[in-house]
């Protein structure tokens, strides 16, 4: 009886798991693996194959790739800093100051841009933007500007873009930890004799630092991982990691070093990640939750 | 005696809604004073405006003689003990004690110090290293007074700071924070809607009704000499009848009751206004089958509905003839009512000058106990 209970249990349980399990295997673990295989993969001119560590090493002997990644991280974590100290006044002034009314209108503002595609929201940024743009054009109208400038194409540029296209995945999450936190714990620090900015420190971000710690790690993925807004935004001589994973695979016809690349940059990000958490006394669990 | 707190015609409001109205008191030096009040009337209102978080609308505040306006939280010489306590969930207790001296920039000795001077006042020595979420209902409430007693303020603001705990603990806790403020000597100003805490532990007590003060006076004197209907239906336990008074042709004041019988009245009356009165008999001033030769003032006849059996404080609840209502009488249990059964007739008496009568006014009462 109870046998052929547990046998029961077990059937349903496949019939729902194995769909799922496929999914997952067939479209992420498989090509993956197929990817992780073909990084090891020698190539030359000749059509020869072999096993080899060579794809990987390229990265660290040839500066122009290493450098590509650093500048990549490095315009990465500066994102993720802008998007943050956006983000924290934003998130208190929308869970904490605003009444009801006004914050339900602001979730919307901050969601509205997702509703149109990445391609048609940067295409909306350089028509703003360009050297023909609306904004050189009323600038110039106006007698501010003598001639249009091209405020397309520079770093500054692009990190006004990547900010804005990844703002609302630091919002989220730092909103859903500081709305349970209980306003009196802030009135009690001030009734302490705690200043405006000594709250901040010690109540406000300590409390909501599994929010920060989360948002940090989902911005600095998705700007590291990016491809449109830095190659179409971006400066000309200047070109993210990204482009250059796309470079080796369809210019070149490079998979075995593109997949290689791919690689390094899920590594090198993890590692990022980790340090960045190791520095801060988090431990991931919590910020997973 | 040093005045520590002083309100003077303090009115708060919202909008239109006004929650506070025309407060005035003091409060001495080293004393214990409690606002007492029904849920809503403005308590917390008034507190956080002394605290600071509110913006008086009209009136002042003066604490030792300082006028406060204008002046923030972090700047007063007072304290609040939050309604929720509000202890700081990322510090350990020791931290969580230290922040006010931290802010302050005292040296670390001198914070370590006073730390575990206080926490050994509050009867928590040791218990420092501990976290929040680690210690039981009644330590979160001394670890949240320490935190206010150890900035030494000169007035301690404290929002029915044992409306969390469960009832036998708040028994316990009472008279803890009484002994604490006897020893500690900080002014208390302490807020609750339980009149038994307030008539416990205080030298003085404000009774709040929809904003505004109705008497203020030591609780002997409020249970004593209410001053109005609604401070004899909330200190206390009181039975409430309502009667019409007349004046006979000697000048004596009576009540007649619903059963028809009139009772005798203490004081003078104005009638001018109408008769509709109500009289306040306290169940502990109330007599069982007083005995012939005994002077009662006055006797009624009721019949036995329940007995109400709860040790030192059994009562008795009894239905006068003639009427739907409902008495409470006090039940001592010195044996000499043990007879006493469900549907006994009995006669009850009272002293006229142990009841009070005042002009029938409509109120309120939210009492969530
Ligand atoms: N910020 C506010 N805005 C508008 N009205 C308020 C505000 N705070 C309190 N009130 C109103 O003022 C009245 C008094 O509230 P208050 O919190 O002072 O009552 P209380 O006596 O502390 O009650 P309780 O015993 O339930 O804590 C209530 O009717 C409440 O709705
Ligand atoms: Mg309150």
């Amino acid at each position: 009886m109870t046998m052929s209970r547990r046998k029961k249990i077990k059937w349903s349980f496949f019939v729902f798991f194995i769909p799922v399990f496929l999914w997952l295997f067939l479209l992420i673990v498989l090509p993956q693996l197929e990817l992780l295989r073909m990084s090891f993969l020698k190539t030359d001119y000749y059509g020869e194959s072999g096993v080899t560590l060579g794809n990987y090493l390229a990265f660290f002997t040839e500066p122009i790739y290493w450098l590509t990644f650093v500048r990549t991280a490095g315009y990465s974590i500066l994102v993720t800093l802008v998007v943050l100290i956006i983000a924290l006044p934003v998130s208190f002034y929308i869970t904490k100051v605003a009444d009801f009314k006004i914050t339900n209108f602001l979730m919307v503002l901050i969601l509205v841009p997702f509703w149109v595609s990445e391609l048609i929201r940067i295409y909306g940024w350089m028509i703003l933007l360009r050297e023909s743009g609306v904004i050189n054009h009323f600038l110039t109208s106006v007698g501010i500007l003598r001639e249009p400038v091209e405020m397309l194409y520079n770093d500054i540029t692009m990190v006004m873009g990547l900010v804005y296209t990844t703002m609302l995945f630091m919002i989220v999450p730092i909103i859903g930890v500081m709305e349970s936190l209980d306003d009196s714990l802030i009135e009690a620090a001030h009734d302490l004799g705690a200043k405006k900015i000594t709250i901040w420190r010690t109540i406000i971000i300590p409390y909501i630092m599994p929010g920060i710690m989360s948002g940090s790690i989902i911005v600095f993925m998705l700007v590291l991982g990016s491809y449109l807004t830095p190659n179409l935004l971006g400066g000309k001589n200047s070109i993210w990691f990204t482009e250059q994973i796309y470079n080796q695979m369809i210019i070149y016809f490079n998979w075995n070093q593109g997949a290689a690349f791919g690689f390094l940059l899920l590594l090198l990000s993890s590692f990022i990640i980790w340090l960045a958490l190791k520095l801060t006394k988090q431990d991931w669990r919590t910020v997973i939750k | 005696m040093e005045i520590a707190l002083s309100v003077q015609n303090l009115s708060k409001k919202f909008g239109d809604f006004t929650a506070v109205k025309e407060v005035s008191f003091d409060v001495e030096d080293g004393k214990f004073f409690s606002i007492l009040g029904p849920s809503g009337c403005g308590k917390t209102t008034l507190l956080r405006t002394i605290a600071g978080f509110y913006e008086p609308s009209a009136g002042s505040i003066k604490i030792r003689d300082k006028d406060m306006s204008g002046v923030e939280p972090n700047k007063r010489p007072v304290n609040l003990v939050f309604q929720h306590l509000a202890l700081f969930p990322m510090m350990n207790i020791f931290e969580n004690i230290a922040f006010g001296l931290r802010r302050r920039g005292e040296a670390s000795r001198e914070i370590e110090k006073k730390v575990n001077d206080i926490l050994e006042r509050v009867g928590l020595p040791g218990f420092g290293n501990k976290k929040i979420d680690q210690i039981s209902g009644g330590q979160k409430q001394r670890v949240a007074i320490a935190r206010c007693l150890v900035l030494d303020p000169s007035v301690l603001l404290l929002d029915e700071p044992l409306g969390a705990l469960d009832a036998k603990l708040r028994e316990h806790m009472k008279v803890e924070l009484k002994k604490l403020q006897a020893e500690v000597g900080t002014t208390f100003v302490y807020i609750t809607h339980d009149q038994s805490e307030a008539m416990v532990m205080s030298d003085h007590v404000a009774v709040m009704n929809s904003g505004s003060f109705e008497q203020v006076g030591s609780p002997q004197e409020l249970y004593h000499n209410p001053k109005s209907s609604f401070v004899a239906q909330f200190v206390g336990n009181n039975n409430r009848l309502p009667v019409k008074v007349h004046k006979d042709e000697r000048g004596n004041f009576l009540a007649r009751y619903l059963d028809g019988r009139d009772y005798l009245l203490e004081g003078e009356y104005d009638l001018s206004s109408g008769e509709d009165h109500d009289l306040f008999i306290r169940p502990e001033a109330i007599v069982i089958n007083p005995p012939k030769e005994s002077e009662v003032s006055n006797l009624m006849r009721c019949e036995v509905k329940a007995i109400l059996f709860d040790g030192g404080n059994s009562r008795l609840l009894v239905i006068p003839e003639g009427t739907n209502e409902e008495l409470l009488v006090a039940l001592p249990q010195n044996k000499q009512y043990d007879n006493i059964r469900v549907k006994d007739k009995v006669e009850i008496g009272w002293n006229k000058a142990a009841a009070v009568c005042f002009k029938k006014v409509e109120f309120k009462i939210y009492d969530d106990v």
